[in-house]
């Protein structure tokens, strides 16, 4: 072997050493995050932290139920919006998105993807705040709506593209008509994958903060009515990291434990539905 | 065609297989009401997303009009923002919005490339799914809680072991300069890298995992050693996907609002040194809109995301438009959640 080769030799090593360390660093990040969270959040979680209101600025105690309800009701509202549509641009998508207007649309859906949720949040606070001069929770679950749909869209498609072509043949020469085949064989076939990409993108939304800020705006009480502000999770995480208090950083790190493992359990649902129901595509 | 046929070899029958949607429908049963119905009731579902997009413009150019009538261009370059003198000009968190997105993708892009290269060329193969999803989880962690992350822990991180000698080595340097308070533009830009690596490396991944197998065992044939067939054929086969990858992954920088908000400081200046305070437009936002109570303030605050919104939008256009290429229209990254 000439010394050259050698050489070479050894910078191949050396390179797949370097793309091995960078690979580490970067799983290594989320482990730190998740080791601080679990560190900084497990020991506030008891019983009083599910079930109380937060108390009053410097006092001890207290906790975020006014705030799980909030979190719940908002995107519960959201995905009462933004599931419909979503899942229905995506069969479009897979069934008829072949042409230009399908082309469109979905570049469009991967752009919206990007849009910056803030910008959402600025949006729904001229339709939905600004006229009525009172920040609502609805307004947030709006956002959110917007927020959820060009990402649904764009699961449910892959997922209903994934249904084997005779399936569909198998129905029509069965005389089902198009639209029968399409809803009770093609898109029962991929419900599997649809929920799936429902639930990433639920916890997706859970988790967004910024274009909640001027919409559902956060709310120290307790409350269930969608026209009045509403807390959720993330707004009280916010809040709470960004105040002057020790007592707030403790109910901030371990609500956003809480949050974590809400949207960390709901992508490994989703992940082990899909891995079943595909095995090892990707 | 690699064989030679003696005989003419008949063209295949038209695909039943893989056809386009339309045809796919058309070659197989005739078209009834219901049917029409059923398409167009999908077709008006699809309209939503176009007519939102226009919507979206539309709002926020209108909302922004009078800022823009009454600043004009000068709002771009100037640096005062007064909501008492209701003089705006967003100069600063212009600045700030480039400048951390640039230290974002300074760090991002060598970690994931990185990654994909490493998943896709060199990798064991039980690791790699492993490996891909914790990566990708790296995306499912909300911005408020990254920005949590960053005022108790990055923070106080850097304050003791990365900028004392980072000053002493490069403290003569403008990008250094001043006193490390904490937040600043230098941990803004950290953050950002962590939250972009995953979007970054799942696109690059599915880029590299695109490039045919002929390319590596081409070059591999001529000799090359493992990295010289993934610098030589691969990345250079994958190049366009590769760019468009870290494109999109500065779409996301540009636009990130909550953990860049909590730790970069928000103060209206332009300072070369990463170590000083900045802002970015999406920050600018979220500290400043719903407390706006002029509508000259709100305006101008509807101004920047609207300039925000077009800056994304083209963005994650031109990146689209590369992955494409490469892809052939997969909704790739999707699976970054």
């Amino acid at each position: 072997m000439s010394a050259r080769t050698v050489r070479r030799r050894i910078a191949s090593g050396v390179m797949t050493g370097i793309v091995a360390v960078l690979s580490f660093t970067a799983v290594l990040a989320l482990v730190l995050i998740l080791a601080d969270l679990i560190a900084k959040g497990a020991s506030s979680i008891d019983w009083a932290f599910f079930t109380k209101s937060p108390v009053p600025a410097g006092e001890s105690g207290g906790g975020v139920a006014n705030a799980i309800v909030g979190t719940g009701i908002v995107v519960g509202m959201a995905a009462l919006i933004g599931l419909p549509i979503g899942i229905g641009v995506g069969l479009f998508l897979a069934e008829y998105g072949s042409g230009r207007v399908g082309f469109l649309v979905r570049f469009i859906a991967d752009v919206l993807n990007g849009t910056p949720s803030i910008v959402i949040g600025i949006f729904a606070w001229t339709w939905m705040v600004k006229p009525v001069g009172r920040f609502s929770a609805i307004a947030g679950s709006l956002a959110l709506a917007i927020l959820m749909i060009p990402m649904i869209s764009r699961t449910t498609e892959e997922m209903v593209r994934l249904v084997p072509h005779s399936l569909r043949e198998a129905a029509l020469a069965l005389g089902y008509p198009r639209w029968r085949t399409s809803l009770r064989v093609v898109a029962r076939t991929a419900l599997g994958g649809i929920v799936t990409g429902c639930l990433v993108g639920i916890a997706r939304v859970a988790g967004e903060t910024a274009p909640l800020l001027f919409t559902a705006l956060g709310n120290l009480n307790f409350t269930t009515k969608v026209t009045q502000p509403m807390q959720t999770l993330s707004l009280q995480i916010y809040v709470y990291a960004t105040g002057p208090f020790e007592e707030w950083h403790r109910i901030a790190w371990a609500a956003a434990l809480l949050l974590m493992a809400f949207v960390l359990i709901l992508a490994m649902v989703a992940r082990y539905v899909t891995r079943q129901r595909y095995g090892r595509a990707r | 065609m690699t064989t030679l046929p003696i005989e003419p070899v008949p063209a295949p029958p038209p695909s039943i297989e893989t056809p386009s949607a339309d045809s796919r429908w058309s070659s197989l049963r005739g078209v009834n009401a219901s049917d029409r119905i059923y398409k167009g009731i999908l077709t008006a579902l699809a309209m939503t997303l176009p007519l939102l997009i226009i919507a979206l413009f539309a709002q926020l150019f209108f909302s922004a009009l009078p800022a823009i009538k009454r600043f004009g261009f000068s709002f771009l370059w100037t640096s005062t923002w007064d909501p008492v003198a209701e003089i705006y000009g967003a100069a600063p968190m212009i600045f700030g919005t480039l400048a951390s997105s640039f230290i974002a993708l300074l760090i991002a892009v060598p970690l994931a490339l990185g990654v994909s290269i490493f998943l896709t060329e060199f990798a064991p193969r039980w690791v790699r799914q492993p490996v891909a999803f914790l990566v990708e989880m790296l995306a499912a962690i909300p911005s408020v809680v990254y920005g949590l992350w960053g005022v108790f822990v990055l923070i106080p991180f850097l304050r003791t072991y990365i900028v004392p000698p980072l000053k002493a080595v490069l403290g003569w340097t403008p990008f250094f300069q001043g006193v490390f308070y904490g937040n600043s533009l230098l941990a803004g830009g950290i953050i950002l890298a962590i939250m972009i690596v995953p979007y970054i490396a799942a696109v690059s991944r599915e880029v590299l995992l695109a490039v045919p197998a002929s390319q590596r065992e081409a070059a591999l044939g001529m000799g090359a050693t493992r990295w010289e067939a993934v610098w030589t054929a691969v990345l250079p086969y994958g190049r366009a996907g590769l760019i468009g990858a870290i494109i999109l992954g500065l779409g996301r920088a540009l636009g990130e609002t909550m953990a860049v908000t909590m730790v970069i400081g928000n103060r209206h200046d332009i300072s070369l040194s990463a170590l000083q305070p900045a802002y970015t437009m999406a920050a600018a936002i979220a500290n400043e809109f719903s407390e706006a109570t002029t509508s000259t303030y709100q305006s101008a605050l509807a101004e920047v995301g609207f300039i925000l919104f077009v800056i994304t939008i083209l963005v994650n256009a031109f990146a689209r438009v590369l992955i494409w290429r490469v892809a052939r229209g997969a909704a790739v990254g999707s699976k970054a959640l």
